[in-house]
Order: structure tokens, then sequence, then C-alpha cells
């Protein structure tokens, strides 16, 4: 009698975090698919895929901004890894001067609110020029990025074993060749790790966008923030749902990437 | 084999002079800009208008920021101390699986999605209505402060007990069953046993949610628009209304001011730990 009871609460416990986890996401789905939808209505009136043919036609704002987007996120990975690639390998191997505080000033953009600094570059970038252009939110989401790129490039180099590397150089390799074809190599799941998570931030990202990118460069979230704020539920719900498929792909195959050894040593 | 100390530096320089350039920079700009009038002459007058037009939306904001962050922490030790204590194997699996999904969700999506869902004639009003909770021709709709704090719960929840259950999972089981064996109850086991030890995982995590959430612009605007508001919000206003840079700065600081507060909490509570060590 007792197992039975505490199956049932235990069953009622599970039902009513899925309501909250999936009723949400579910209301936003229900949304895309709803041509009509009003008070006192519980679900759609009308359903339909009219709005999806309306965001997916061709030349429409939604696959300018999909492209946009993809192409700043793309330029965002590029530039972290070009950065973040040496410098987190000078921090899990070299003797570097200062490591604390270079550390910590890799955090500082994590550590701070940032939407003050972001009106304050996007007051500098207005002086020179890069204010509304796809170069300027390229170089603020890096900025938001390296945070991730460099830690985790770190980790993983650290996790890399110090040994395979002196065997290379010992049998005559360049410090470069040894680099390239031993230690880059065994640190590539780390690094894509960190290039896909750059990628998902720099996609996401909206206040940096908002205040750097205006009027020109109109990002996904961006798209979808105006649809919201004009009541257009339906292109919202339908940008949000793009939004969330490399966010969701992710979720799932996080694992695959990131090892266990790589994230132990995370901040070490 | 030895690097020089030099070629490591210059190996990071690069990194290092974007973040400084793009925010170390700006970062000091904003302290500047806060404390100067338009003549260029040092002031407090900014502060002193902000504190006379958004002195409601800075204690809310605290308040707000305050109250999700309390209610992360019960909610992630509850979700951390059944994925270890939890008896049921087949629960643990899918409380696993499913506590996790908002953690990946984009706060603009999430913002979206609360939008629809805690509004008066939304998912959640209308699944009540179903099954004779309420009745939704005469229910509010909870987009105001409360379907923020929903909101920040939601999103940072998973993050934060993403982090304390793995601290949880680290910790040495035999004093867990000695316990046990003692006849504890689970949530005496949870509070008096496993939390202490997890302290410090537990205080990372929710003061890394205390600065996003005081960095969320997304959210306020789309849950809610009127006043009160958080002051990321008004920082917004001042700049697009009026490029009113002095008194957007000044709530700028007033923000890092309450990440300071954060930061002390969770250096005293480091400290603290070395006392007792």
């Amino acid at each position: 009698m007792r197992s039975v009871l505490s199956t049932i609460l235990r069953g009622s416990g599970l039902g009513a975090v899925a309501f909250v986890v999936f009723g949400p996401i579910t209301n936003l789905a229900l949304w895309a698919f709803a041509v009509q939808w009003y008070f006192p209505y519980k679900l759609p009136v009308v359903w339909g895929f009219k709005y999806w043919y309306e965001v997916f036609k061709p030349r429409s704002d939604a696959w300018e901004s999909l492209t946009t987007s993809v192409l700043i996120a793309l330029f965002t990975v590029a530039a972290c890894l070009v950065l973040a690639v040496p410098a987190g390998y000078a921090i899990a191997r070299g003797r570097l001067p200062w490591r604390g505080g270079i550390l910590l000033a890799f955090l500082l953009p994590q550590a701070i609110p940032s939407i003050a600094v972001y009106f304050n570059v996007a007051r500098i970038f207005y002086g020179v020029g890069l204010n509304g252009t796809i170069a300027g939110v390229v170089l603020v989401h890096t900025v938001h990025g390296l945070v991730f790129a460099v830690w985790i490039a770190a980790a993983a180099f650290a996790a890399v074993d110090r040994e395979l590397e002196l065997a290379a150089r010992n049998v005559g390799a360049s410090a470069l060749r040894s680099f390239l074809t031993v230690t880059l190599p065994l640190a590539a799941p780390g690094i894509m790790a960190s290039a896909i998570f750059v990628f998902l931030e720099s996609l996401d990202e909206f206040t940096g966008t908002y205040f750097v990118g205006v009027p020109d460069v109109t990002t996904l979230p961006l798209l979808m923030f105006t649809a919201s704020v004009a009541g257009n539920y339906q292109i919202a719900a339908i940008t949000a749902l793009i939004l969330l498929v490399p966010s969701v792909g992710f979720m799932l195959f996080i694992e695959r990437f990131l090892k266990a050894d790589v994230l132990a040593k995370v901040g070490g | 084999m030895r690097e020089s100390r030099l070629a490591m530096f210059l190996l990071v320089l690069p990194a290092l002079a974007v973040v400084l350039a793009l925010f170390v920079y700006p970062l000091a700009m904003s302290v500047v800009s806060s404390v100067t009038d338009k003549t260029g002459a040092t002031t407090l007058d900014n502060f002193a208008k902000a504190w006379e037009l958004y002195r409601e939306d800075v204690i809310f904001t605290l308040l707000i920021v305050c109250v999700s962050t309390a209610f992360i922490g019960a909610l992630s030790a509850g979700i951390g101390g059944y994925l270890v204590l939890g008896e049921s194997r087949r629960a643990i699996a899918a409380l696993r699986w499913l506590y996790r999904w908002p953690l990946f969700i984009p706060f603009i999506v999430a913002a979206q999605c609360m939008r629809t869902f805690l509004a008066k004639n939304g998912l959640m009003n209308n699944a009540f209505d179903t099954i004779g909770l309420i009745d939704v021709q005469n229910a509010v709709g909870f987009l105001d402060w409360r379907g923020i704090i929903v909101t920040f719960v939601w999103k940072q929840t998973p993050f934060v007990a993403l982090i304390v259950a793995g601290a949880m999972a680290s910790l040495d089981r035999s004093t867990i069953e000695a316990a046990r064996n003692l006849g504890a109850s689970r949530i005496r086991i949870l509070l008096e046993i496993v939390l202490p030890q997890v302290s410090s995982a537990m205080i990372v995590g929710l003061t890394l949610s205390f600065v996003t959430m005081l960095s969320v612009l997304s959210v306020p605007i789309m849950i809610s628009g009127g006043a009160p508001t958080m002051i990321t919000v008004d920082m917004a206003f001042r700049i697009n209304a009026y490029s009113d840079y002095g008194v957007a700065n000044a709530l700028g600081l007033i923000s890092y001011a309450m990440t300071a507060i954060a930061a002390w909490v969770y250096l005293r509570s480091n400290a603290a730990k070395r006392g007792m060590a």
C-alpha cells in the first residue's frame, strides 16, 4: 500500500516538473502552428502552416536575418579560435607571468553585468564607423565568447599528456610541428566543444547586437524580438523555434564533445 | 626544454588585447562617464538624477534578482538532492533527463515562451482551468514582476542544479549511508550532510546566475513593459530616447555595485570555509 502511494506521489511530482519544463515550450510550439487563436479558446481555432510560408518565402526578412546570424556566428567562432588557441595553450603549458590576473581578465565579461559595457562599446564604435556593421557585431560577440573559448581551450590542452609532446620534440620535430601534429589533434574534441559553445552564444546573443547592430544588422534574435513586441506571436514563435534547433541539438550531443577529463580541468 | 616566458606572454597577448580594448576600456569609460557632466566637469548629478527617476526600479531590480536567486538555490538543492538521495532509479533517470532542458534555451526564446505561457489566457491558466483549479474568465495573467522571476528561475535553475548535482555526485557516499543506517530522514541528510559539503559549488553557481540576471535586457522588456521595471530596461531607454549616457552609466554603476555585493558574499563564504579548515 505504501509503495503504491509513493509511486503515485513520485509520478505526479515528475508530471509537475514535466509541465513546468515543457509547458512554456509547448505554448510556443502551439503558436507556431496557429493561424487563428483568440480568447476564450484554449487551443488554436485554425491550425496551419500559413505563417511558415510567410517566414520561409524567398527573400523574406527571416532568411536574411538567419543568413546574417550564421555569418556573424561563423566569423565569431573563427576570431575566437584564432585568439583562444594560442592563449589557451600558453595558459595550460607555459610559465606565464601574471597568470592569475590574465585568467581573471578573461573571466571579467562573465563576472560583470555587461549591459552598460555594451552601450559604451556602441558609443566607441559610433566614432569609428563600426556601429551597424557585421564587423562591429562580430567583435562584440568575440569578447563575450572568449571567456568560454580560452577557458575550455586551456582545459583541453592541460588534458593532453605532456610526455607525448616531449617525445615528438626528442625525435626532432620543431615546436610548431609537434604542436600541430601531436597536441592540437589530441585537444581537438575540447576545442570543438568550445567552438560549438561560441557559435551558440553568438547565435543567441541579444543585448550586444541590440546596441551595436542597430539599425542595419538584424540577427534572428532581433527579428524575434521585433515580431514579439509588435504582437506578431506566430512569426515570433517560428523564429524562436529556429533558434531552438541548434541549442537542443547541442544539448543532445554535448557529452560526445565535452569529455569528463576536460570538464574536470576547466578553471584549473 | 623550457619555453620562454616572453613567448608565452606573446601567445596570450592578442586575446588579452581584445578583452582590454573591448571590455575593460568601455567599462572604465562607463565609470568615468557616470561622474562627468556634459561640460566635462566631475559631478554626482547623474547619480542624483538616476536615484530620483529610477529609485523604485533600483529596489525592484535588487528584489527580483535576490528572490530569483533564493528560488534557484532552493530548487537546485532539491533537484540535486533527489538525484543523489532518491530511491527510485527510474524517477532519478526521468528527472535527470527533464530538468536540463531550459539550460540551452536562449533567454530571448525563454522570454517569448513565458510571454505566451503566463498570459491571462496562456497555457498555464488554461491547463489549471481544464482540471478545475481556477476559472480562466476571472483569472489574472502573471506578466509582471512575478513573470520575470518565473522566467529567471526557469532558465537559471538547470544551470545551478547541474553544477550542484555534479558536486554532490563526487561526495563521499559513506557518511550519507551511515546517516541513513542511523535512521536519518532524507530531508535531514540533504540539509545537514550533503548541502554543507557542496556550498561552495552552490555559491559559485548562484553568483554567476545573479550577474547574468542583472545583464539580461530581453526578459524584463518582453515580460513586463510597465513600471516598475528592471534597471536594464531603464538604461536602454536613457540611451535610445535621450542619448543620456551620464544617467545610463550611473545606473550601470549601480548594477556593478550589486554585483560587488554578490562577489563580497562569495568571498566571505570562501574565507569562512578557510577559517573552518
